[in-house]
């Protein structure tokens, strides 16, 4: 029979003026992979925190107990030196050491502080082989893309005989190719018999590779669902508390001329010149219109945007860009916002915000001349537009004078998109606006989609969760390679019809 | 159909808004009021251990001119930590910039050009271009400040010991340039005598005895405490009548008073002695303009955005790299002020003119509660930060402590202030 490896009881953990977890339980069978669900801020994290130490015994109240032990860590090694390691969302590797010395770092195995380099890289190369990625234990972190620098991390766990492992939202930067591998991957440790924490908002991976899901909503256990009982509908009822019979906002498109276009675009990268990564593109967006780019990682998505977009991406930009129908220069980011175009980057925290500054100054940044007169800033107006747009797109604060920092994701998100309304565009480019946030936000994103668009904005959505650009446009792009491989009406689209394309593409570029 | 799209709880935001405005506004401005605090005790540990030499009125002007060069660099270095860089030429473009203002008044002859004032404008233009090269390559071709300003810091010590022919001094400089640090404003007003001056038997006043006020300095003193309460108080009505919170009245009242209180007493100070120093007036201007220009100006907070996520300021259209090369075109020009302060106190150019005093500078900066990330830091802090540098300079020296001490001391006090920020700052 299958027994308890961890036991968490009670655990209540208190913030200044935030109860962060009440009376918390958490039972984790051992092999089995145990999913935790719950919206952003609903205090998973610091659930894994507290178990891992990070909160160290004592400043929480409960229970931990782990293989029938009660434990008191003091820290991230009293944790680990169980056996139970945590890989966090933000990998912690050192980006210019090899894979073998980030494995082993402060873990070295050393004789009187002289490195064994033989030992650790033959150590490496097997740990390698178990998490099946090819690469020499020589290569630098750099130079290794990040779904294999997640494998590094989870080879870095394995060095460690770990017994739990806990994943932090492992496949929130991956792609769906490295995404099922990487599930794959954890479910071939199941059948060897390790225990394993899994954190996502991706109802679908859990679905395909949980056991059970402990559903956690403002710090409270909701419930823990048996394999039998997972369904993405049920989790999600249990993590919103109440049904999302619609996960899309419903819309009456109304869709008139064609007001942005884009002919001929090729983009070189900016690094290596021969590399062409944008070949020839040609799109357009009507007024009133929703249009998807859909696309795997790496296809280019991404780079497009940002090229087009003051030029913020590589090199040798050759093509056209017209706006109602006249050509436009975008060759900067503040024409290309004086002429109404903004884009939202997928990446908000280095992207999109300053997070050591509050709301109201991160909102107003990109049209500050919207808020000033001869260049001196109306404190009060100003005010009143970040209030305006915090009630208008619901960013959750105790007042615009919060740090972006300290704000979750999906609160993020609407603090970068309230900067780009206030800049008022005709043409919004949002990549990937849901990346990371959990379903009650997304739902609001969708619907501030949706309002601009019914507002007679062109509005381009990059996306890499397909139901998603089925759900909120009107056409989609599907893009592969740098080149768009195929257009189709959102109405007549399927997620089998974007793959084909995409899989036709591939055959083409080779 | 339902928009309803709120599925977590809302919160009681509104209901706990009112007091949290409150303490904020007194929890956010607690580190410059702590530093202004601190600023005053050291005065006053100063003043009791010089047994009252420091609030001397002539050593209040001493302190003034001693220190105001600190302060003018600390401005323009505000502005370059903030942003994210670093300057450490400063202090040999102070040099330098000394060096070539005496050539030009005392031995090259140029006729008209000779003018102090010509001479003050060119060598502040040449200060703007010094910056506007380094800068160049800091922000066009992506060079670290820090080693862009060291070999600055190199080349133009170089070339202050140059022109200065290797080690002699220039000068000595007219009384017209010196009159930038060592003369006081004129009392157009005249003098007010409350207590005429004791006349000794030789028929001789003594020196000091007696009370006569520069009117000039109370009045100009006057003046500006008047339009600080009004400012203040307008400010306020704007916000109330916006419908928004402002700070309680009385701490509001009391904050206004505390700080006339104090600047009335220095201007007594100063208008019992010679009057306003000139340096304190540019200074004052400076200041207020650079508290303007960081606080309300567009050009201000994209700086602070800049210096906070130079990639999302970069994205939200914000031209970073002619922002950096301003930035450091400015700096030029403060140093080259410097410069022209330093050597007009001396009377005359030497090759150790600002010697170490980028490190004088950099550290008001910090200690003035700067981020060396960037992105955080206040004017009104750095000038205090100056300040509390130059207190102790004078304080030391008058109680004979010696230089070598007097620099563990200063170490000591920007490690201090440096831990005490890091520390409030992970408790909060």
């Amino acid at each position: 029979m299958t027994s308890t490896i961890l036991e968490m009881r009670d655990i209540t953990k208190t913030f200044p003026g935030v109860k962060a977890l009440s009376n918390v339980n958490l039972s984790v069978e051992e092999g089995e992979i145990h999913a935790v669900v719950g919206e952003n801020g609903a205090g998973k994290s610091t659930l894994m925190k507290v178990l891992s130490g990070v909160y160290p015994a004592g400043t929480y109240d409960g229970q931990i107990v782990f293989q029938g032990q009660e434990c008191q860590f003091k820290g991230i090694h009293d944790s680990e030196h169980k056996g139970i390691v945590i890989i966090h969302q933000e990998l912690a590797l050192v980006p210019m050491l090899s894979i073998t010395e980030n494995i082993f770092l402060g873990n070295e195995n050393a004789r009187y502080g002289v490195i064994d380099w033989d030992a650790n890289e033959a150590r490496t190369a097997a740990l390698l082989k178990k998490v099946g990625l090819k690469e020499d234990p020589k290569t630098l972190i750099t130079n290794i893309g990040v779904g294999k620098q997640q494998l590094v991390e989870i080879a870095k766990a394995l060095s460690k005989d770990v017994k739990l492992l806990i994943l932090d939202e492992p496949t929130a930067s991956l792609s769906e190719k490295d995404s099922q591998a990487l599930l794959d991957l954890l479910l071939e440790f199941k059948r060897q018999g390790m225990t394993s924490i899994l954190i996502s908002h991706k109802l679908n991976e859990i679905n395909r590779v949980a056991d059970k899901v402990t559903v956690i909503r403002d710090g409270r256990t909701i419930e823990t669902l048996a394999k039998k009982d997972i369904s993405e509908d049920r989790i999600i009822t249990s993590m919103v508390g109440r049904s999302l019979d619609d996960r899309y906002p419903p819309r009456e498109p109304n869709i008139g001329e064609v007001v942005f276009e884009v002919k001929n675009w090729s983009v070189y990268h900016p690094l290596h010149a021969e590399r062409q990564v944008i070949k020839g593109i040609d799109i357009n967006v009507r007024k009133g219109e929703v249009v998807g780019i859909a696309g795997l990682m790496g296809a280019g998505r991404t780079e497009f945007a940002m090229s087009l977009f003051g030029r913020s991406y590589g090199r040798r930009i050759t093509g056209e860009v017209l706006l109602k129908g006249k050509p436009v220069d975008v060759s900067s980011v503040s024409k290309a916002v004086q002429h109404g175009i903004a884009y939202v980057t997928e990446d908000r925290k280095t992207y999109g915000l300053n997070l050591i500054d509050h709301i109201k100054h991160n909102i107003t940044l990109a049209n500050l001349s919207g808020v000033s007169r001869h260049s001196v800033i109306d404190d009060l107006r100003e005010l009143a537009v970040a209030n305006d747009y915090r009630k208008k797109t619901n960013i959750r604060a105790s007042s615009v004078y919060q740090l972006t920092g300290n704000l979750s994701g999906g609160n993020q998100q609407k603090v970068v998109l309230s900067k780009w309304l206030f800049a008022d565009p005709d043409v919004l480019i949002l990549d990937e606006p849901t990346r990371g946030i959990d379903v009650g936000a997304k739902y609001e994103i969708y619907t501030i989609i949706a309002r601009l668009a019914s507002e007679g904005k062109a509005i381009v959505v990059i996306s890499s969760e397909m139901p998603e650009l089925l759900g909120i446009t009107d056409r989609i792009y599907v893009m592969n390679e740098g080149r768009i491989v195929g257009e189709m009406a959102a109405a007549d689209a399927s997620q089998e019809k974007i793959m084909r394309a995409i899989v036709r593409g591939e055959g083409k570029a080779a | 159909m339902s928009t309803e799209s709120a599925p977590a709880p809302q919160g009681n935001i509104a209901e706990d808004q009112r007091p949290r405005i409150a303490v904020s506004a007194l929890t956010t401005n607690l580190r410059e009021y702590g530093l202004i605090i601190a600023l005053i005790v050291i005065m006053l540990f100063f003043q009791f251990t010089t047994s009252g030499t420091l609030f001397k009125p002539v050593n209040l002007s001493n302190l003034v001119q001693q220190n105001s060069f600190i302060i003018v660099m600390a401005l323009g270095m505000l502005l370059v930590i903030v942003s994210g860089y670093i300057d450490l030429s400063v202090g040999s473009v102070a040099g330098f910039i000394g060096a070539l203002a005496a050539n030009m008044m005392v031995i090259w002859q140029l006729g008209p050009l000779s003018n102090p004032l010509v001479v003050s404008i060119v060598c502040l233009v040449v200060g703007g271009l010094i910056g506007a090269a380094q800068g160049y390559w800091i922000a066009y071709h992506r060079i670290p400040s820090f080693i862009v300003t060291l070999a600055g810091m190199l080349i133009f010590r170089g070339i202050c010991q140059a022109l200065l022919g290797g080690g002699s001094s220039v000068g000595p400089l007219p009384d017209d340039f010196k009159a930038l640090s060592s003369g006081f404003i004129p009392d157009v007003i005249g003098p007010l005598t409350l207590i005429p001056p004791t006349v000794n038997a030789a028929g001789k006043t003594i020196l000091g005895s007696g009370l006569t006020l520069h009117m000039t300095t109370v009045v100009l003193g006057l003046i500006a405490v008047v339009a600080y309460a009004y400012f203040g108080l307008r400010t306020r009505r704007k916000r109330e009548r916006h419908g928004y919170e402002a700070e309680p009245f009385a701490l509001f009242v009391i904050k206004t008073l505390v700080a006339s209180a104090l600047a009335l007493f220095l201007v007594y100070e100063f208008a019992s002695y010679r009057g306003l120093p000139v340096v304190l007036l540019v200074m004052g201007v400076l200041i207020t303009l650079f508290v303007f220009v960081t606080k309300r100006m567009t050009i201000g907070r994209r700086i602070y955005a800049m210096g906070g996520n130079p990639k999302a300021a970069q994205l939200s259209g914000i031209n970073t790299e002619r922002l950096t090369l301003l930035v450091f075109i400015n700096m030029g020009v403060l140093s080259a002020l410097g410069g022209l302060i330093i050597a007009a106190r001396l009377g005359q150019a030497v090759p150790a003119a600002g010697l170490g005093s980028e490190l004088d500078v950099i550290a008001a900066v910090f200690i003035g509660g700067a981020s060396a990330m960037g992105g955080v830091g206040q004017v009104i802090g750095a000038v205090v930060g100056g300040f509390i540098m130059g207190v102790m300079n004078n304080g030391m020296s008058i109680m004979g402590v010696n230089v070598d001490w007097q620099q563990v001391v200063k170490g000591l006090v920007l490690l201090g202030a440096v831990i005490f920020d890091v520390y409030n700052k992970n408790k909060a």
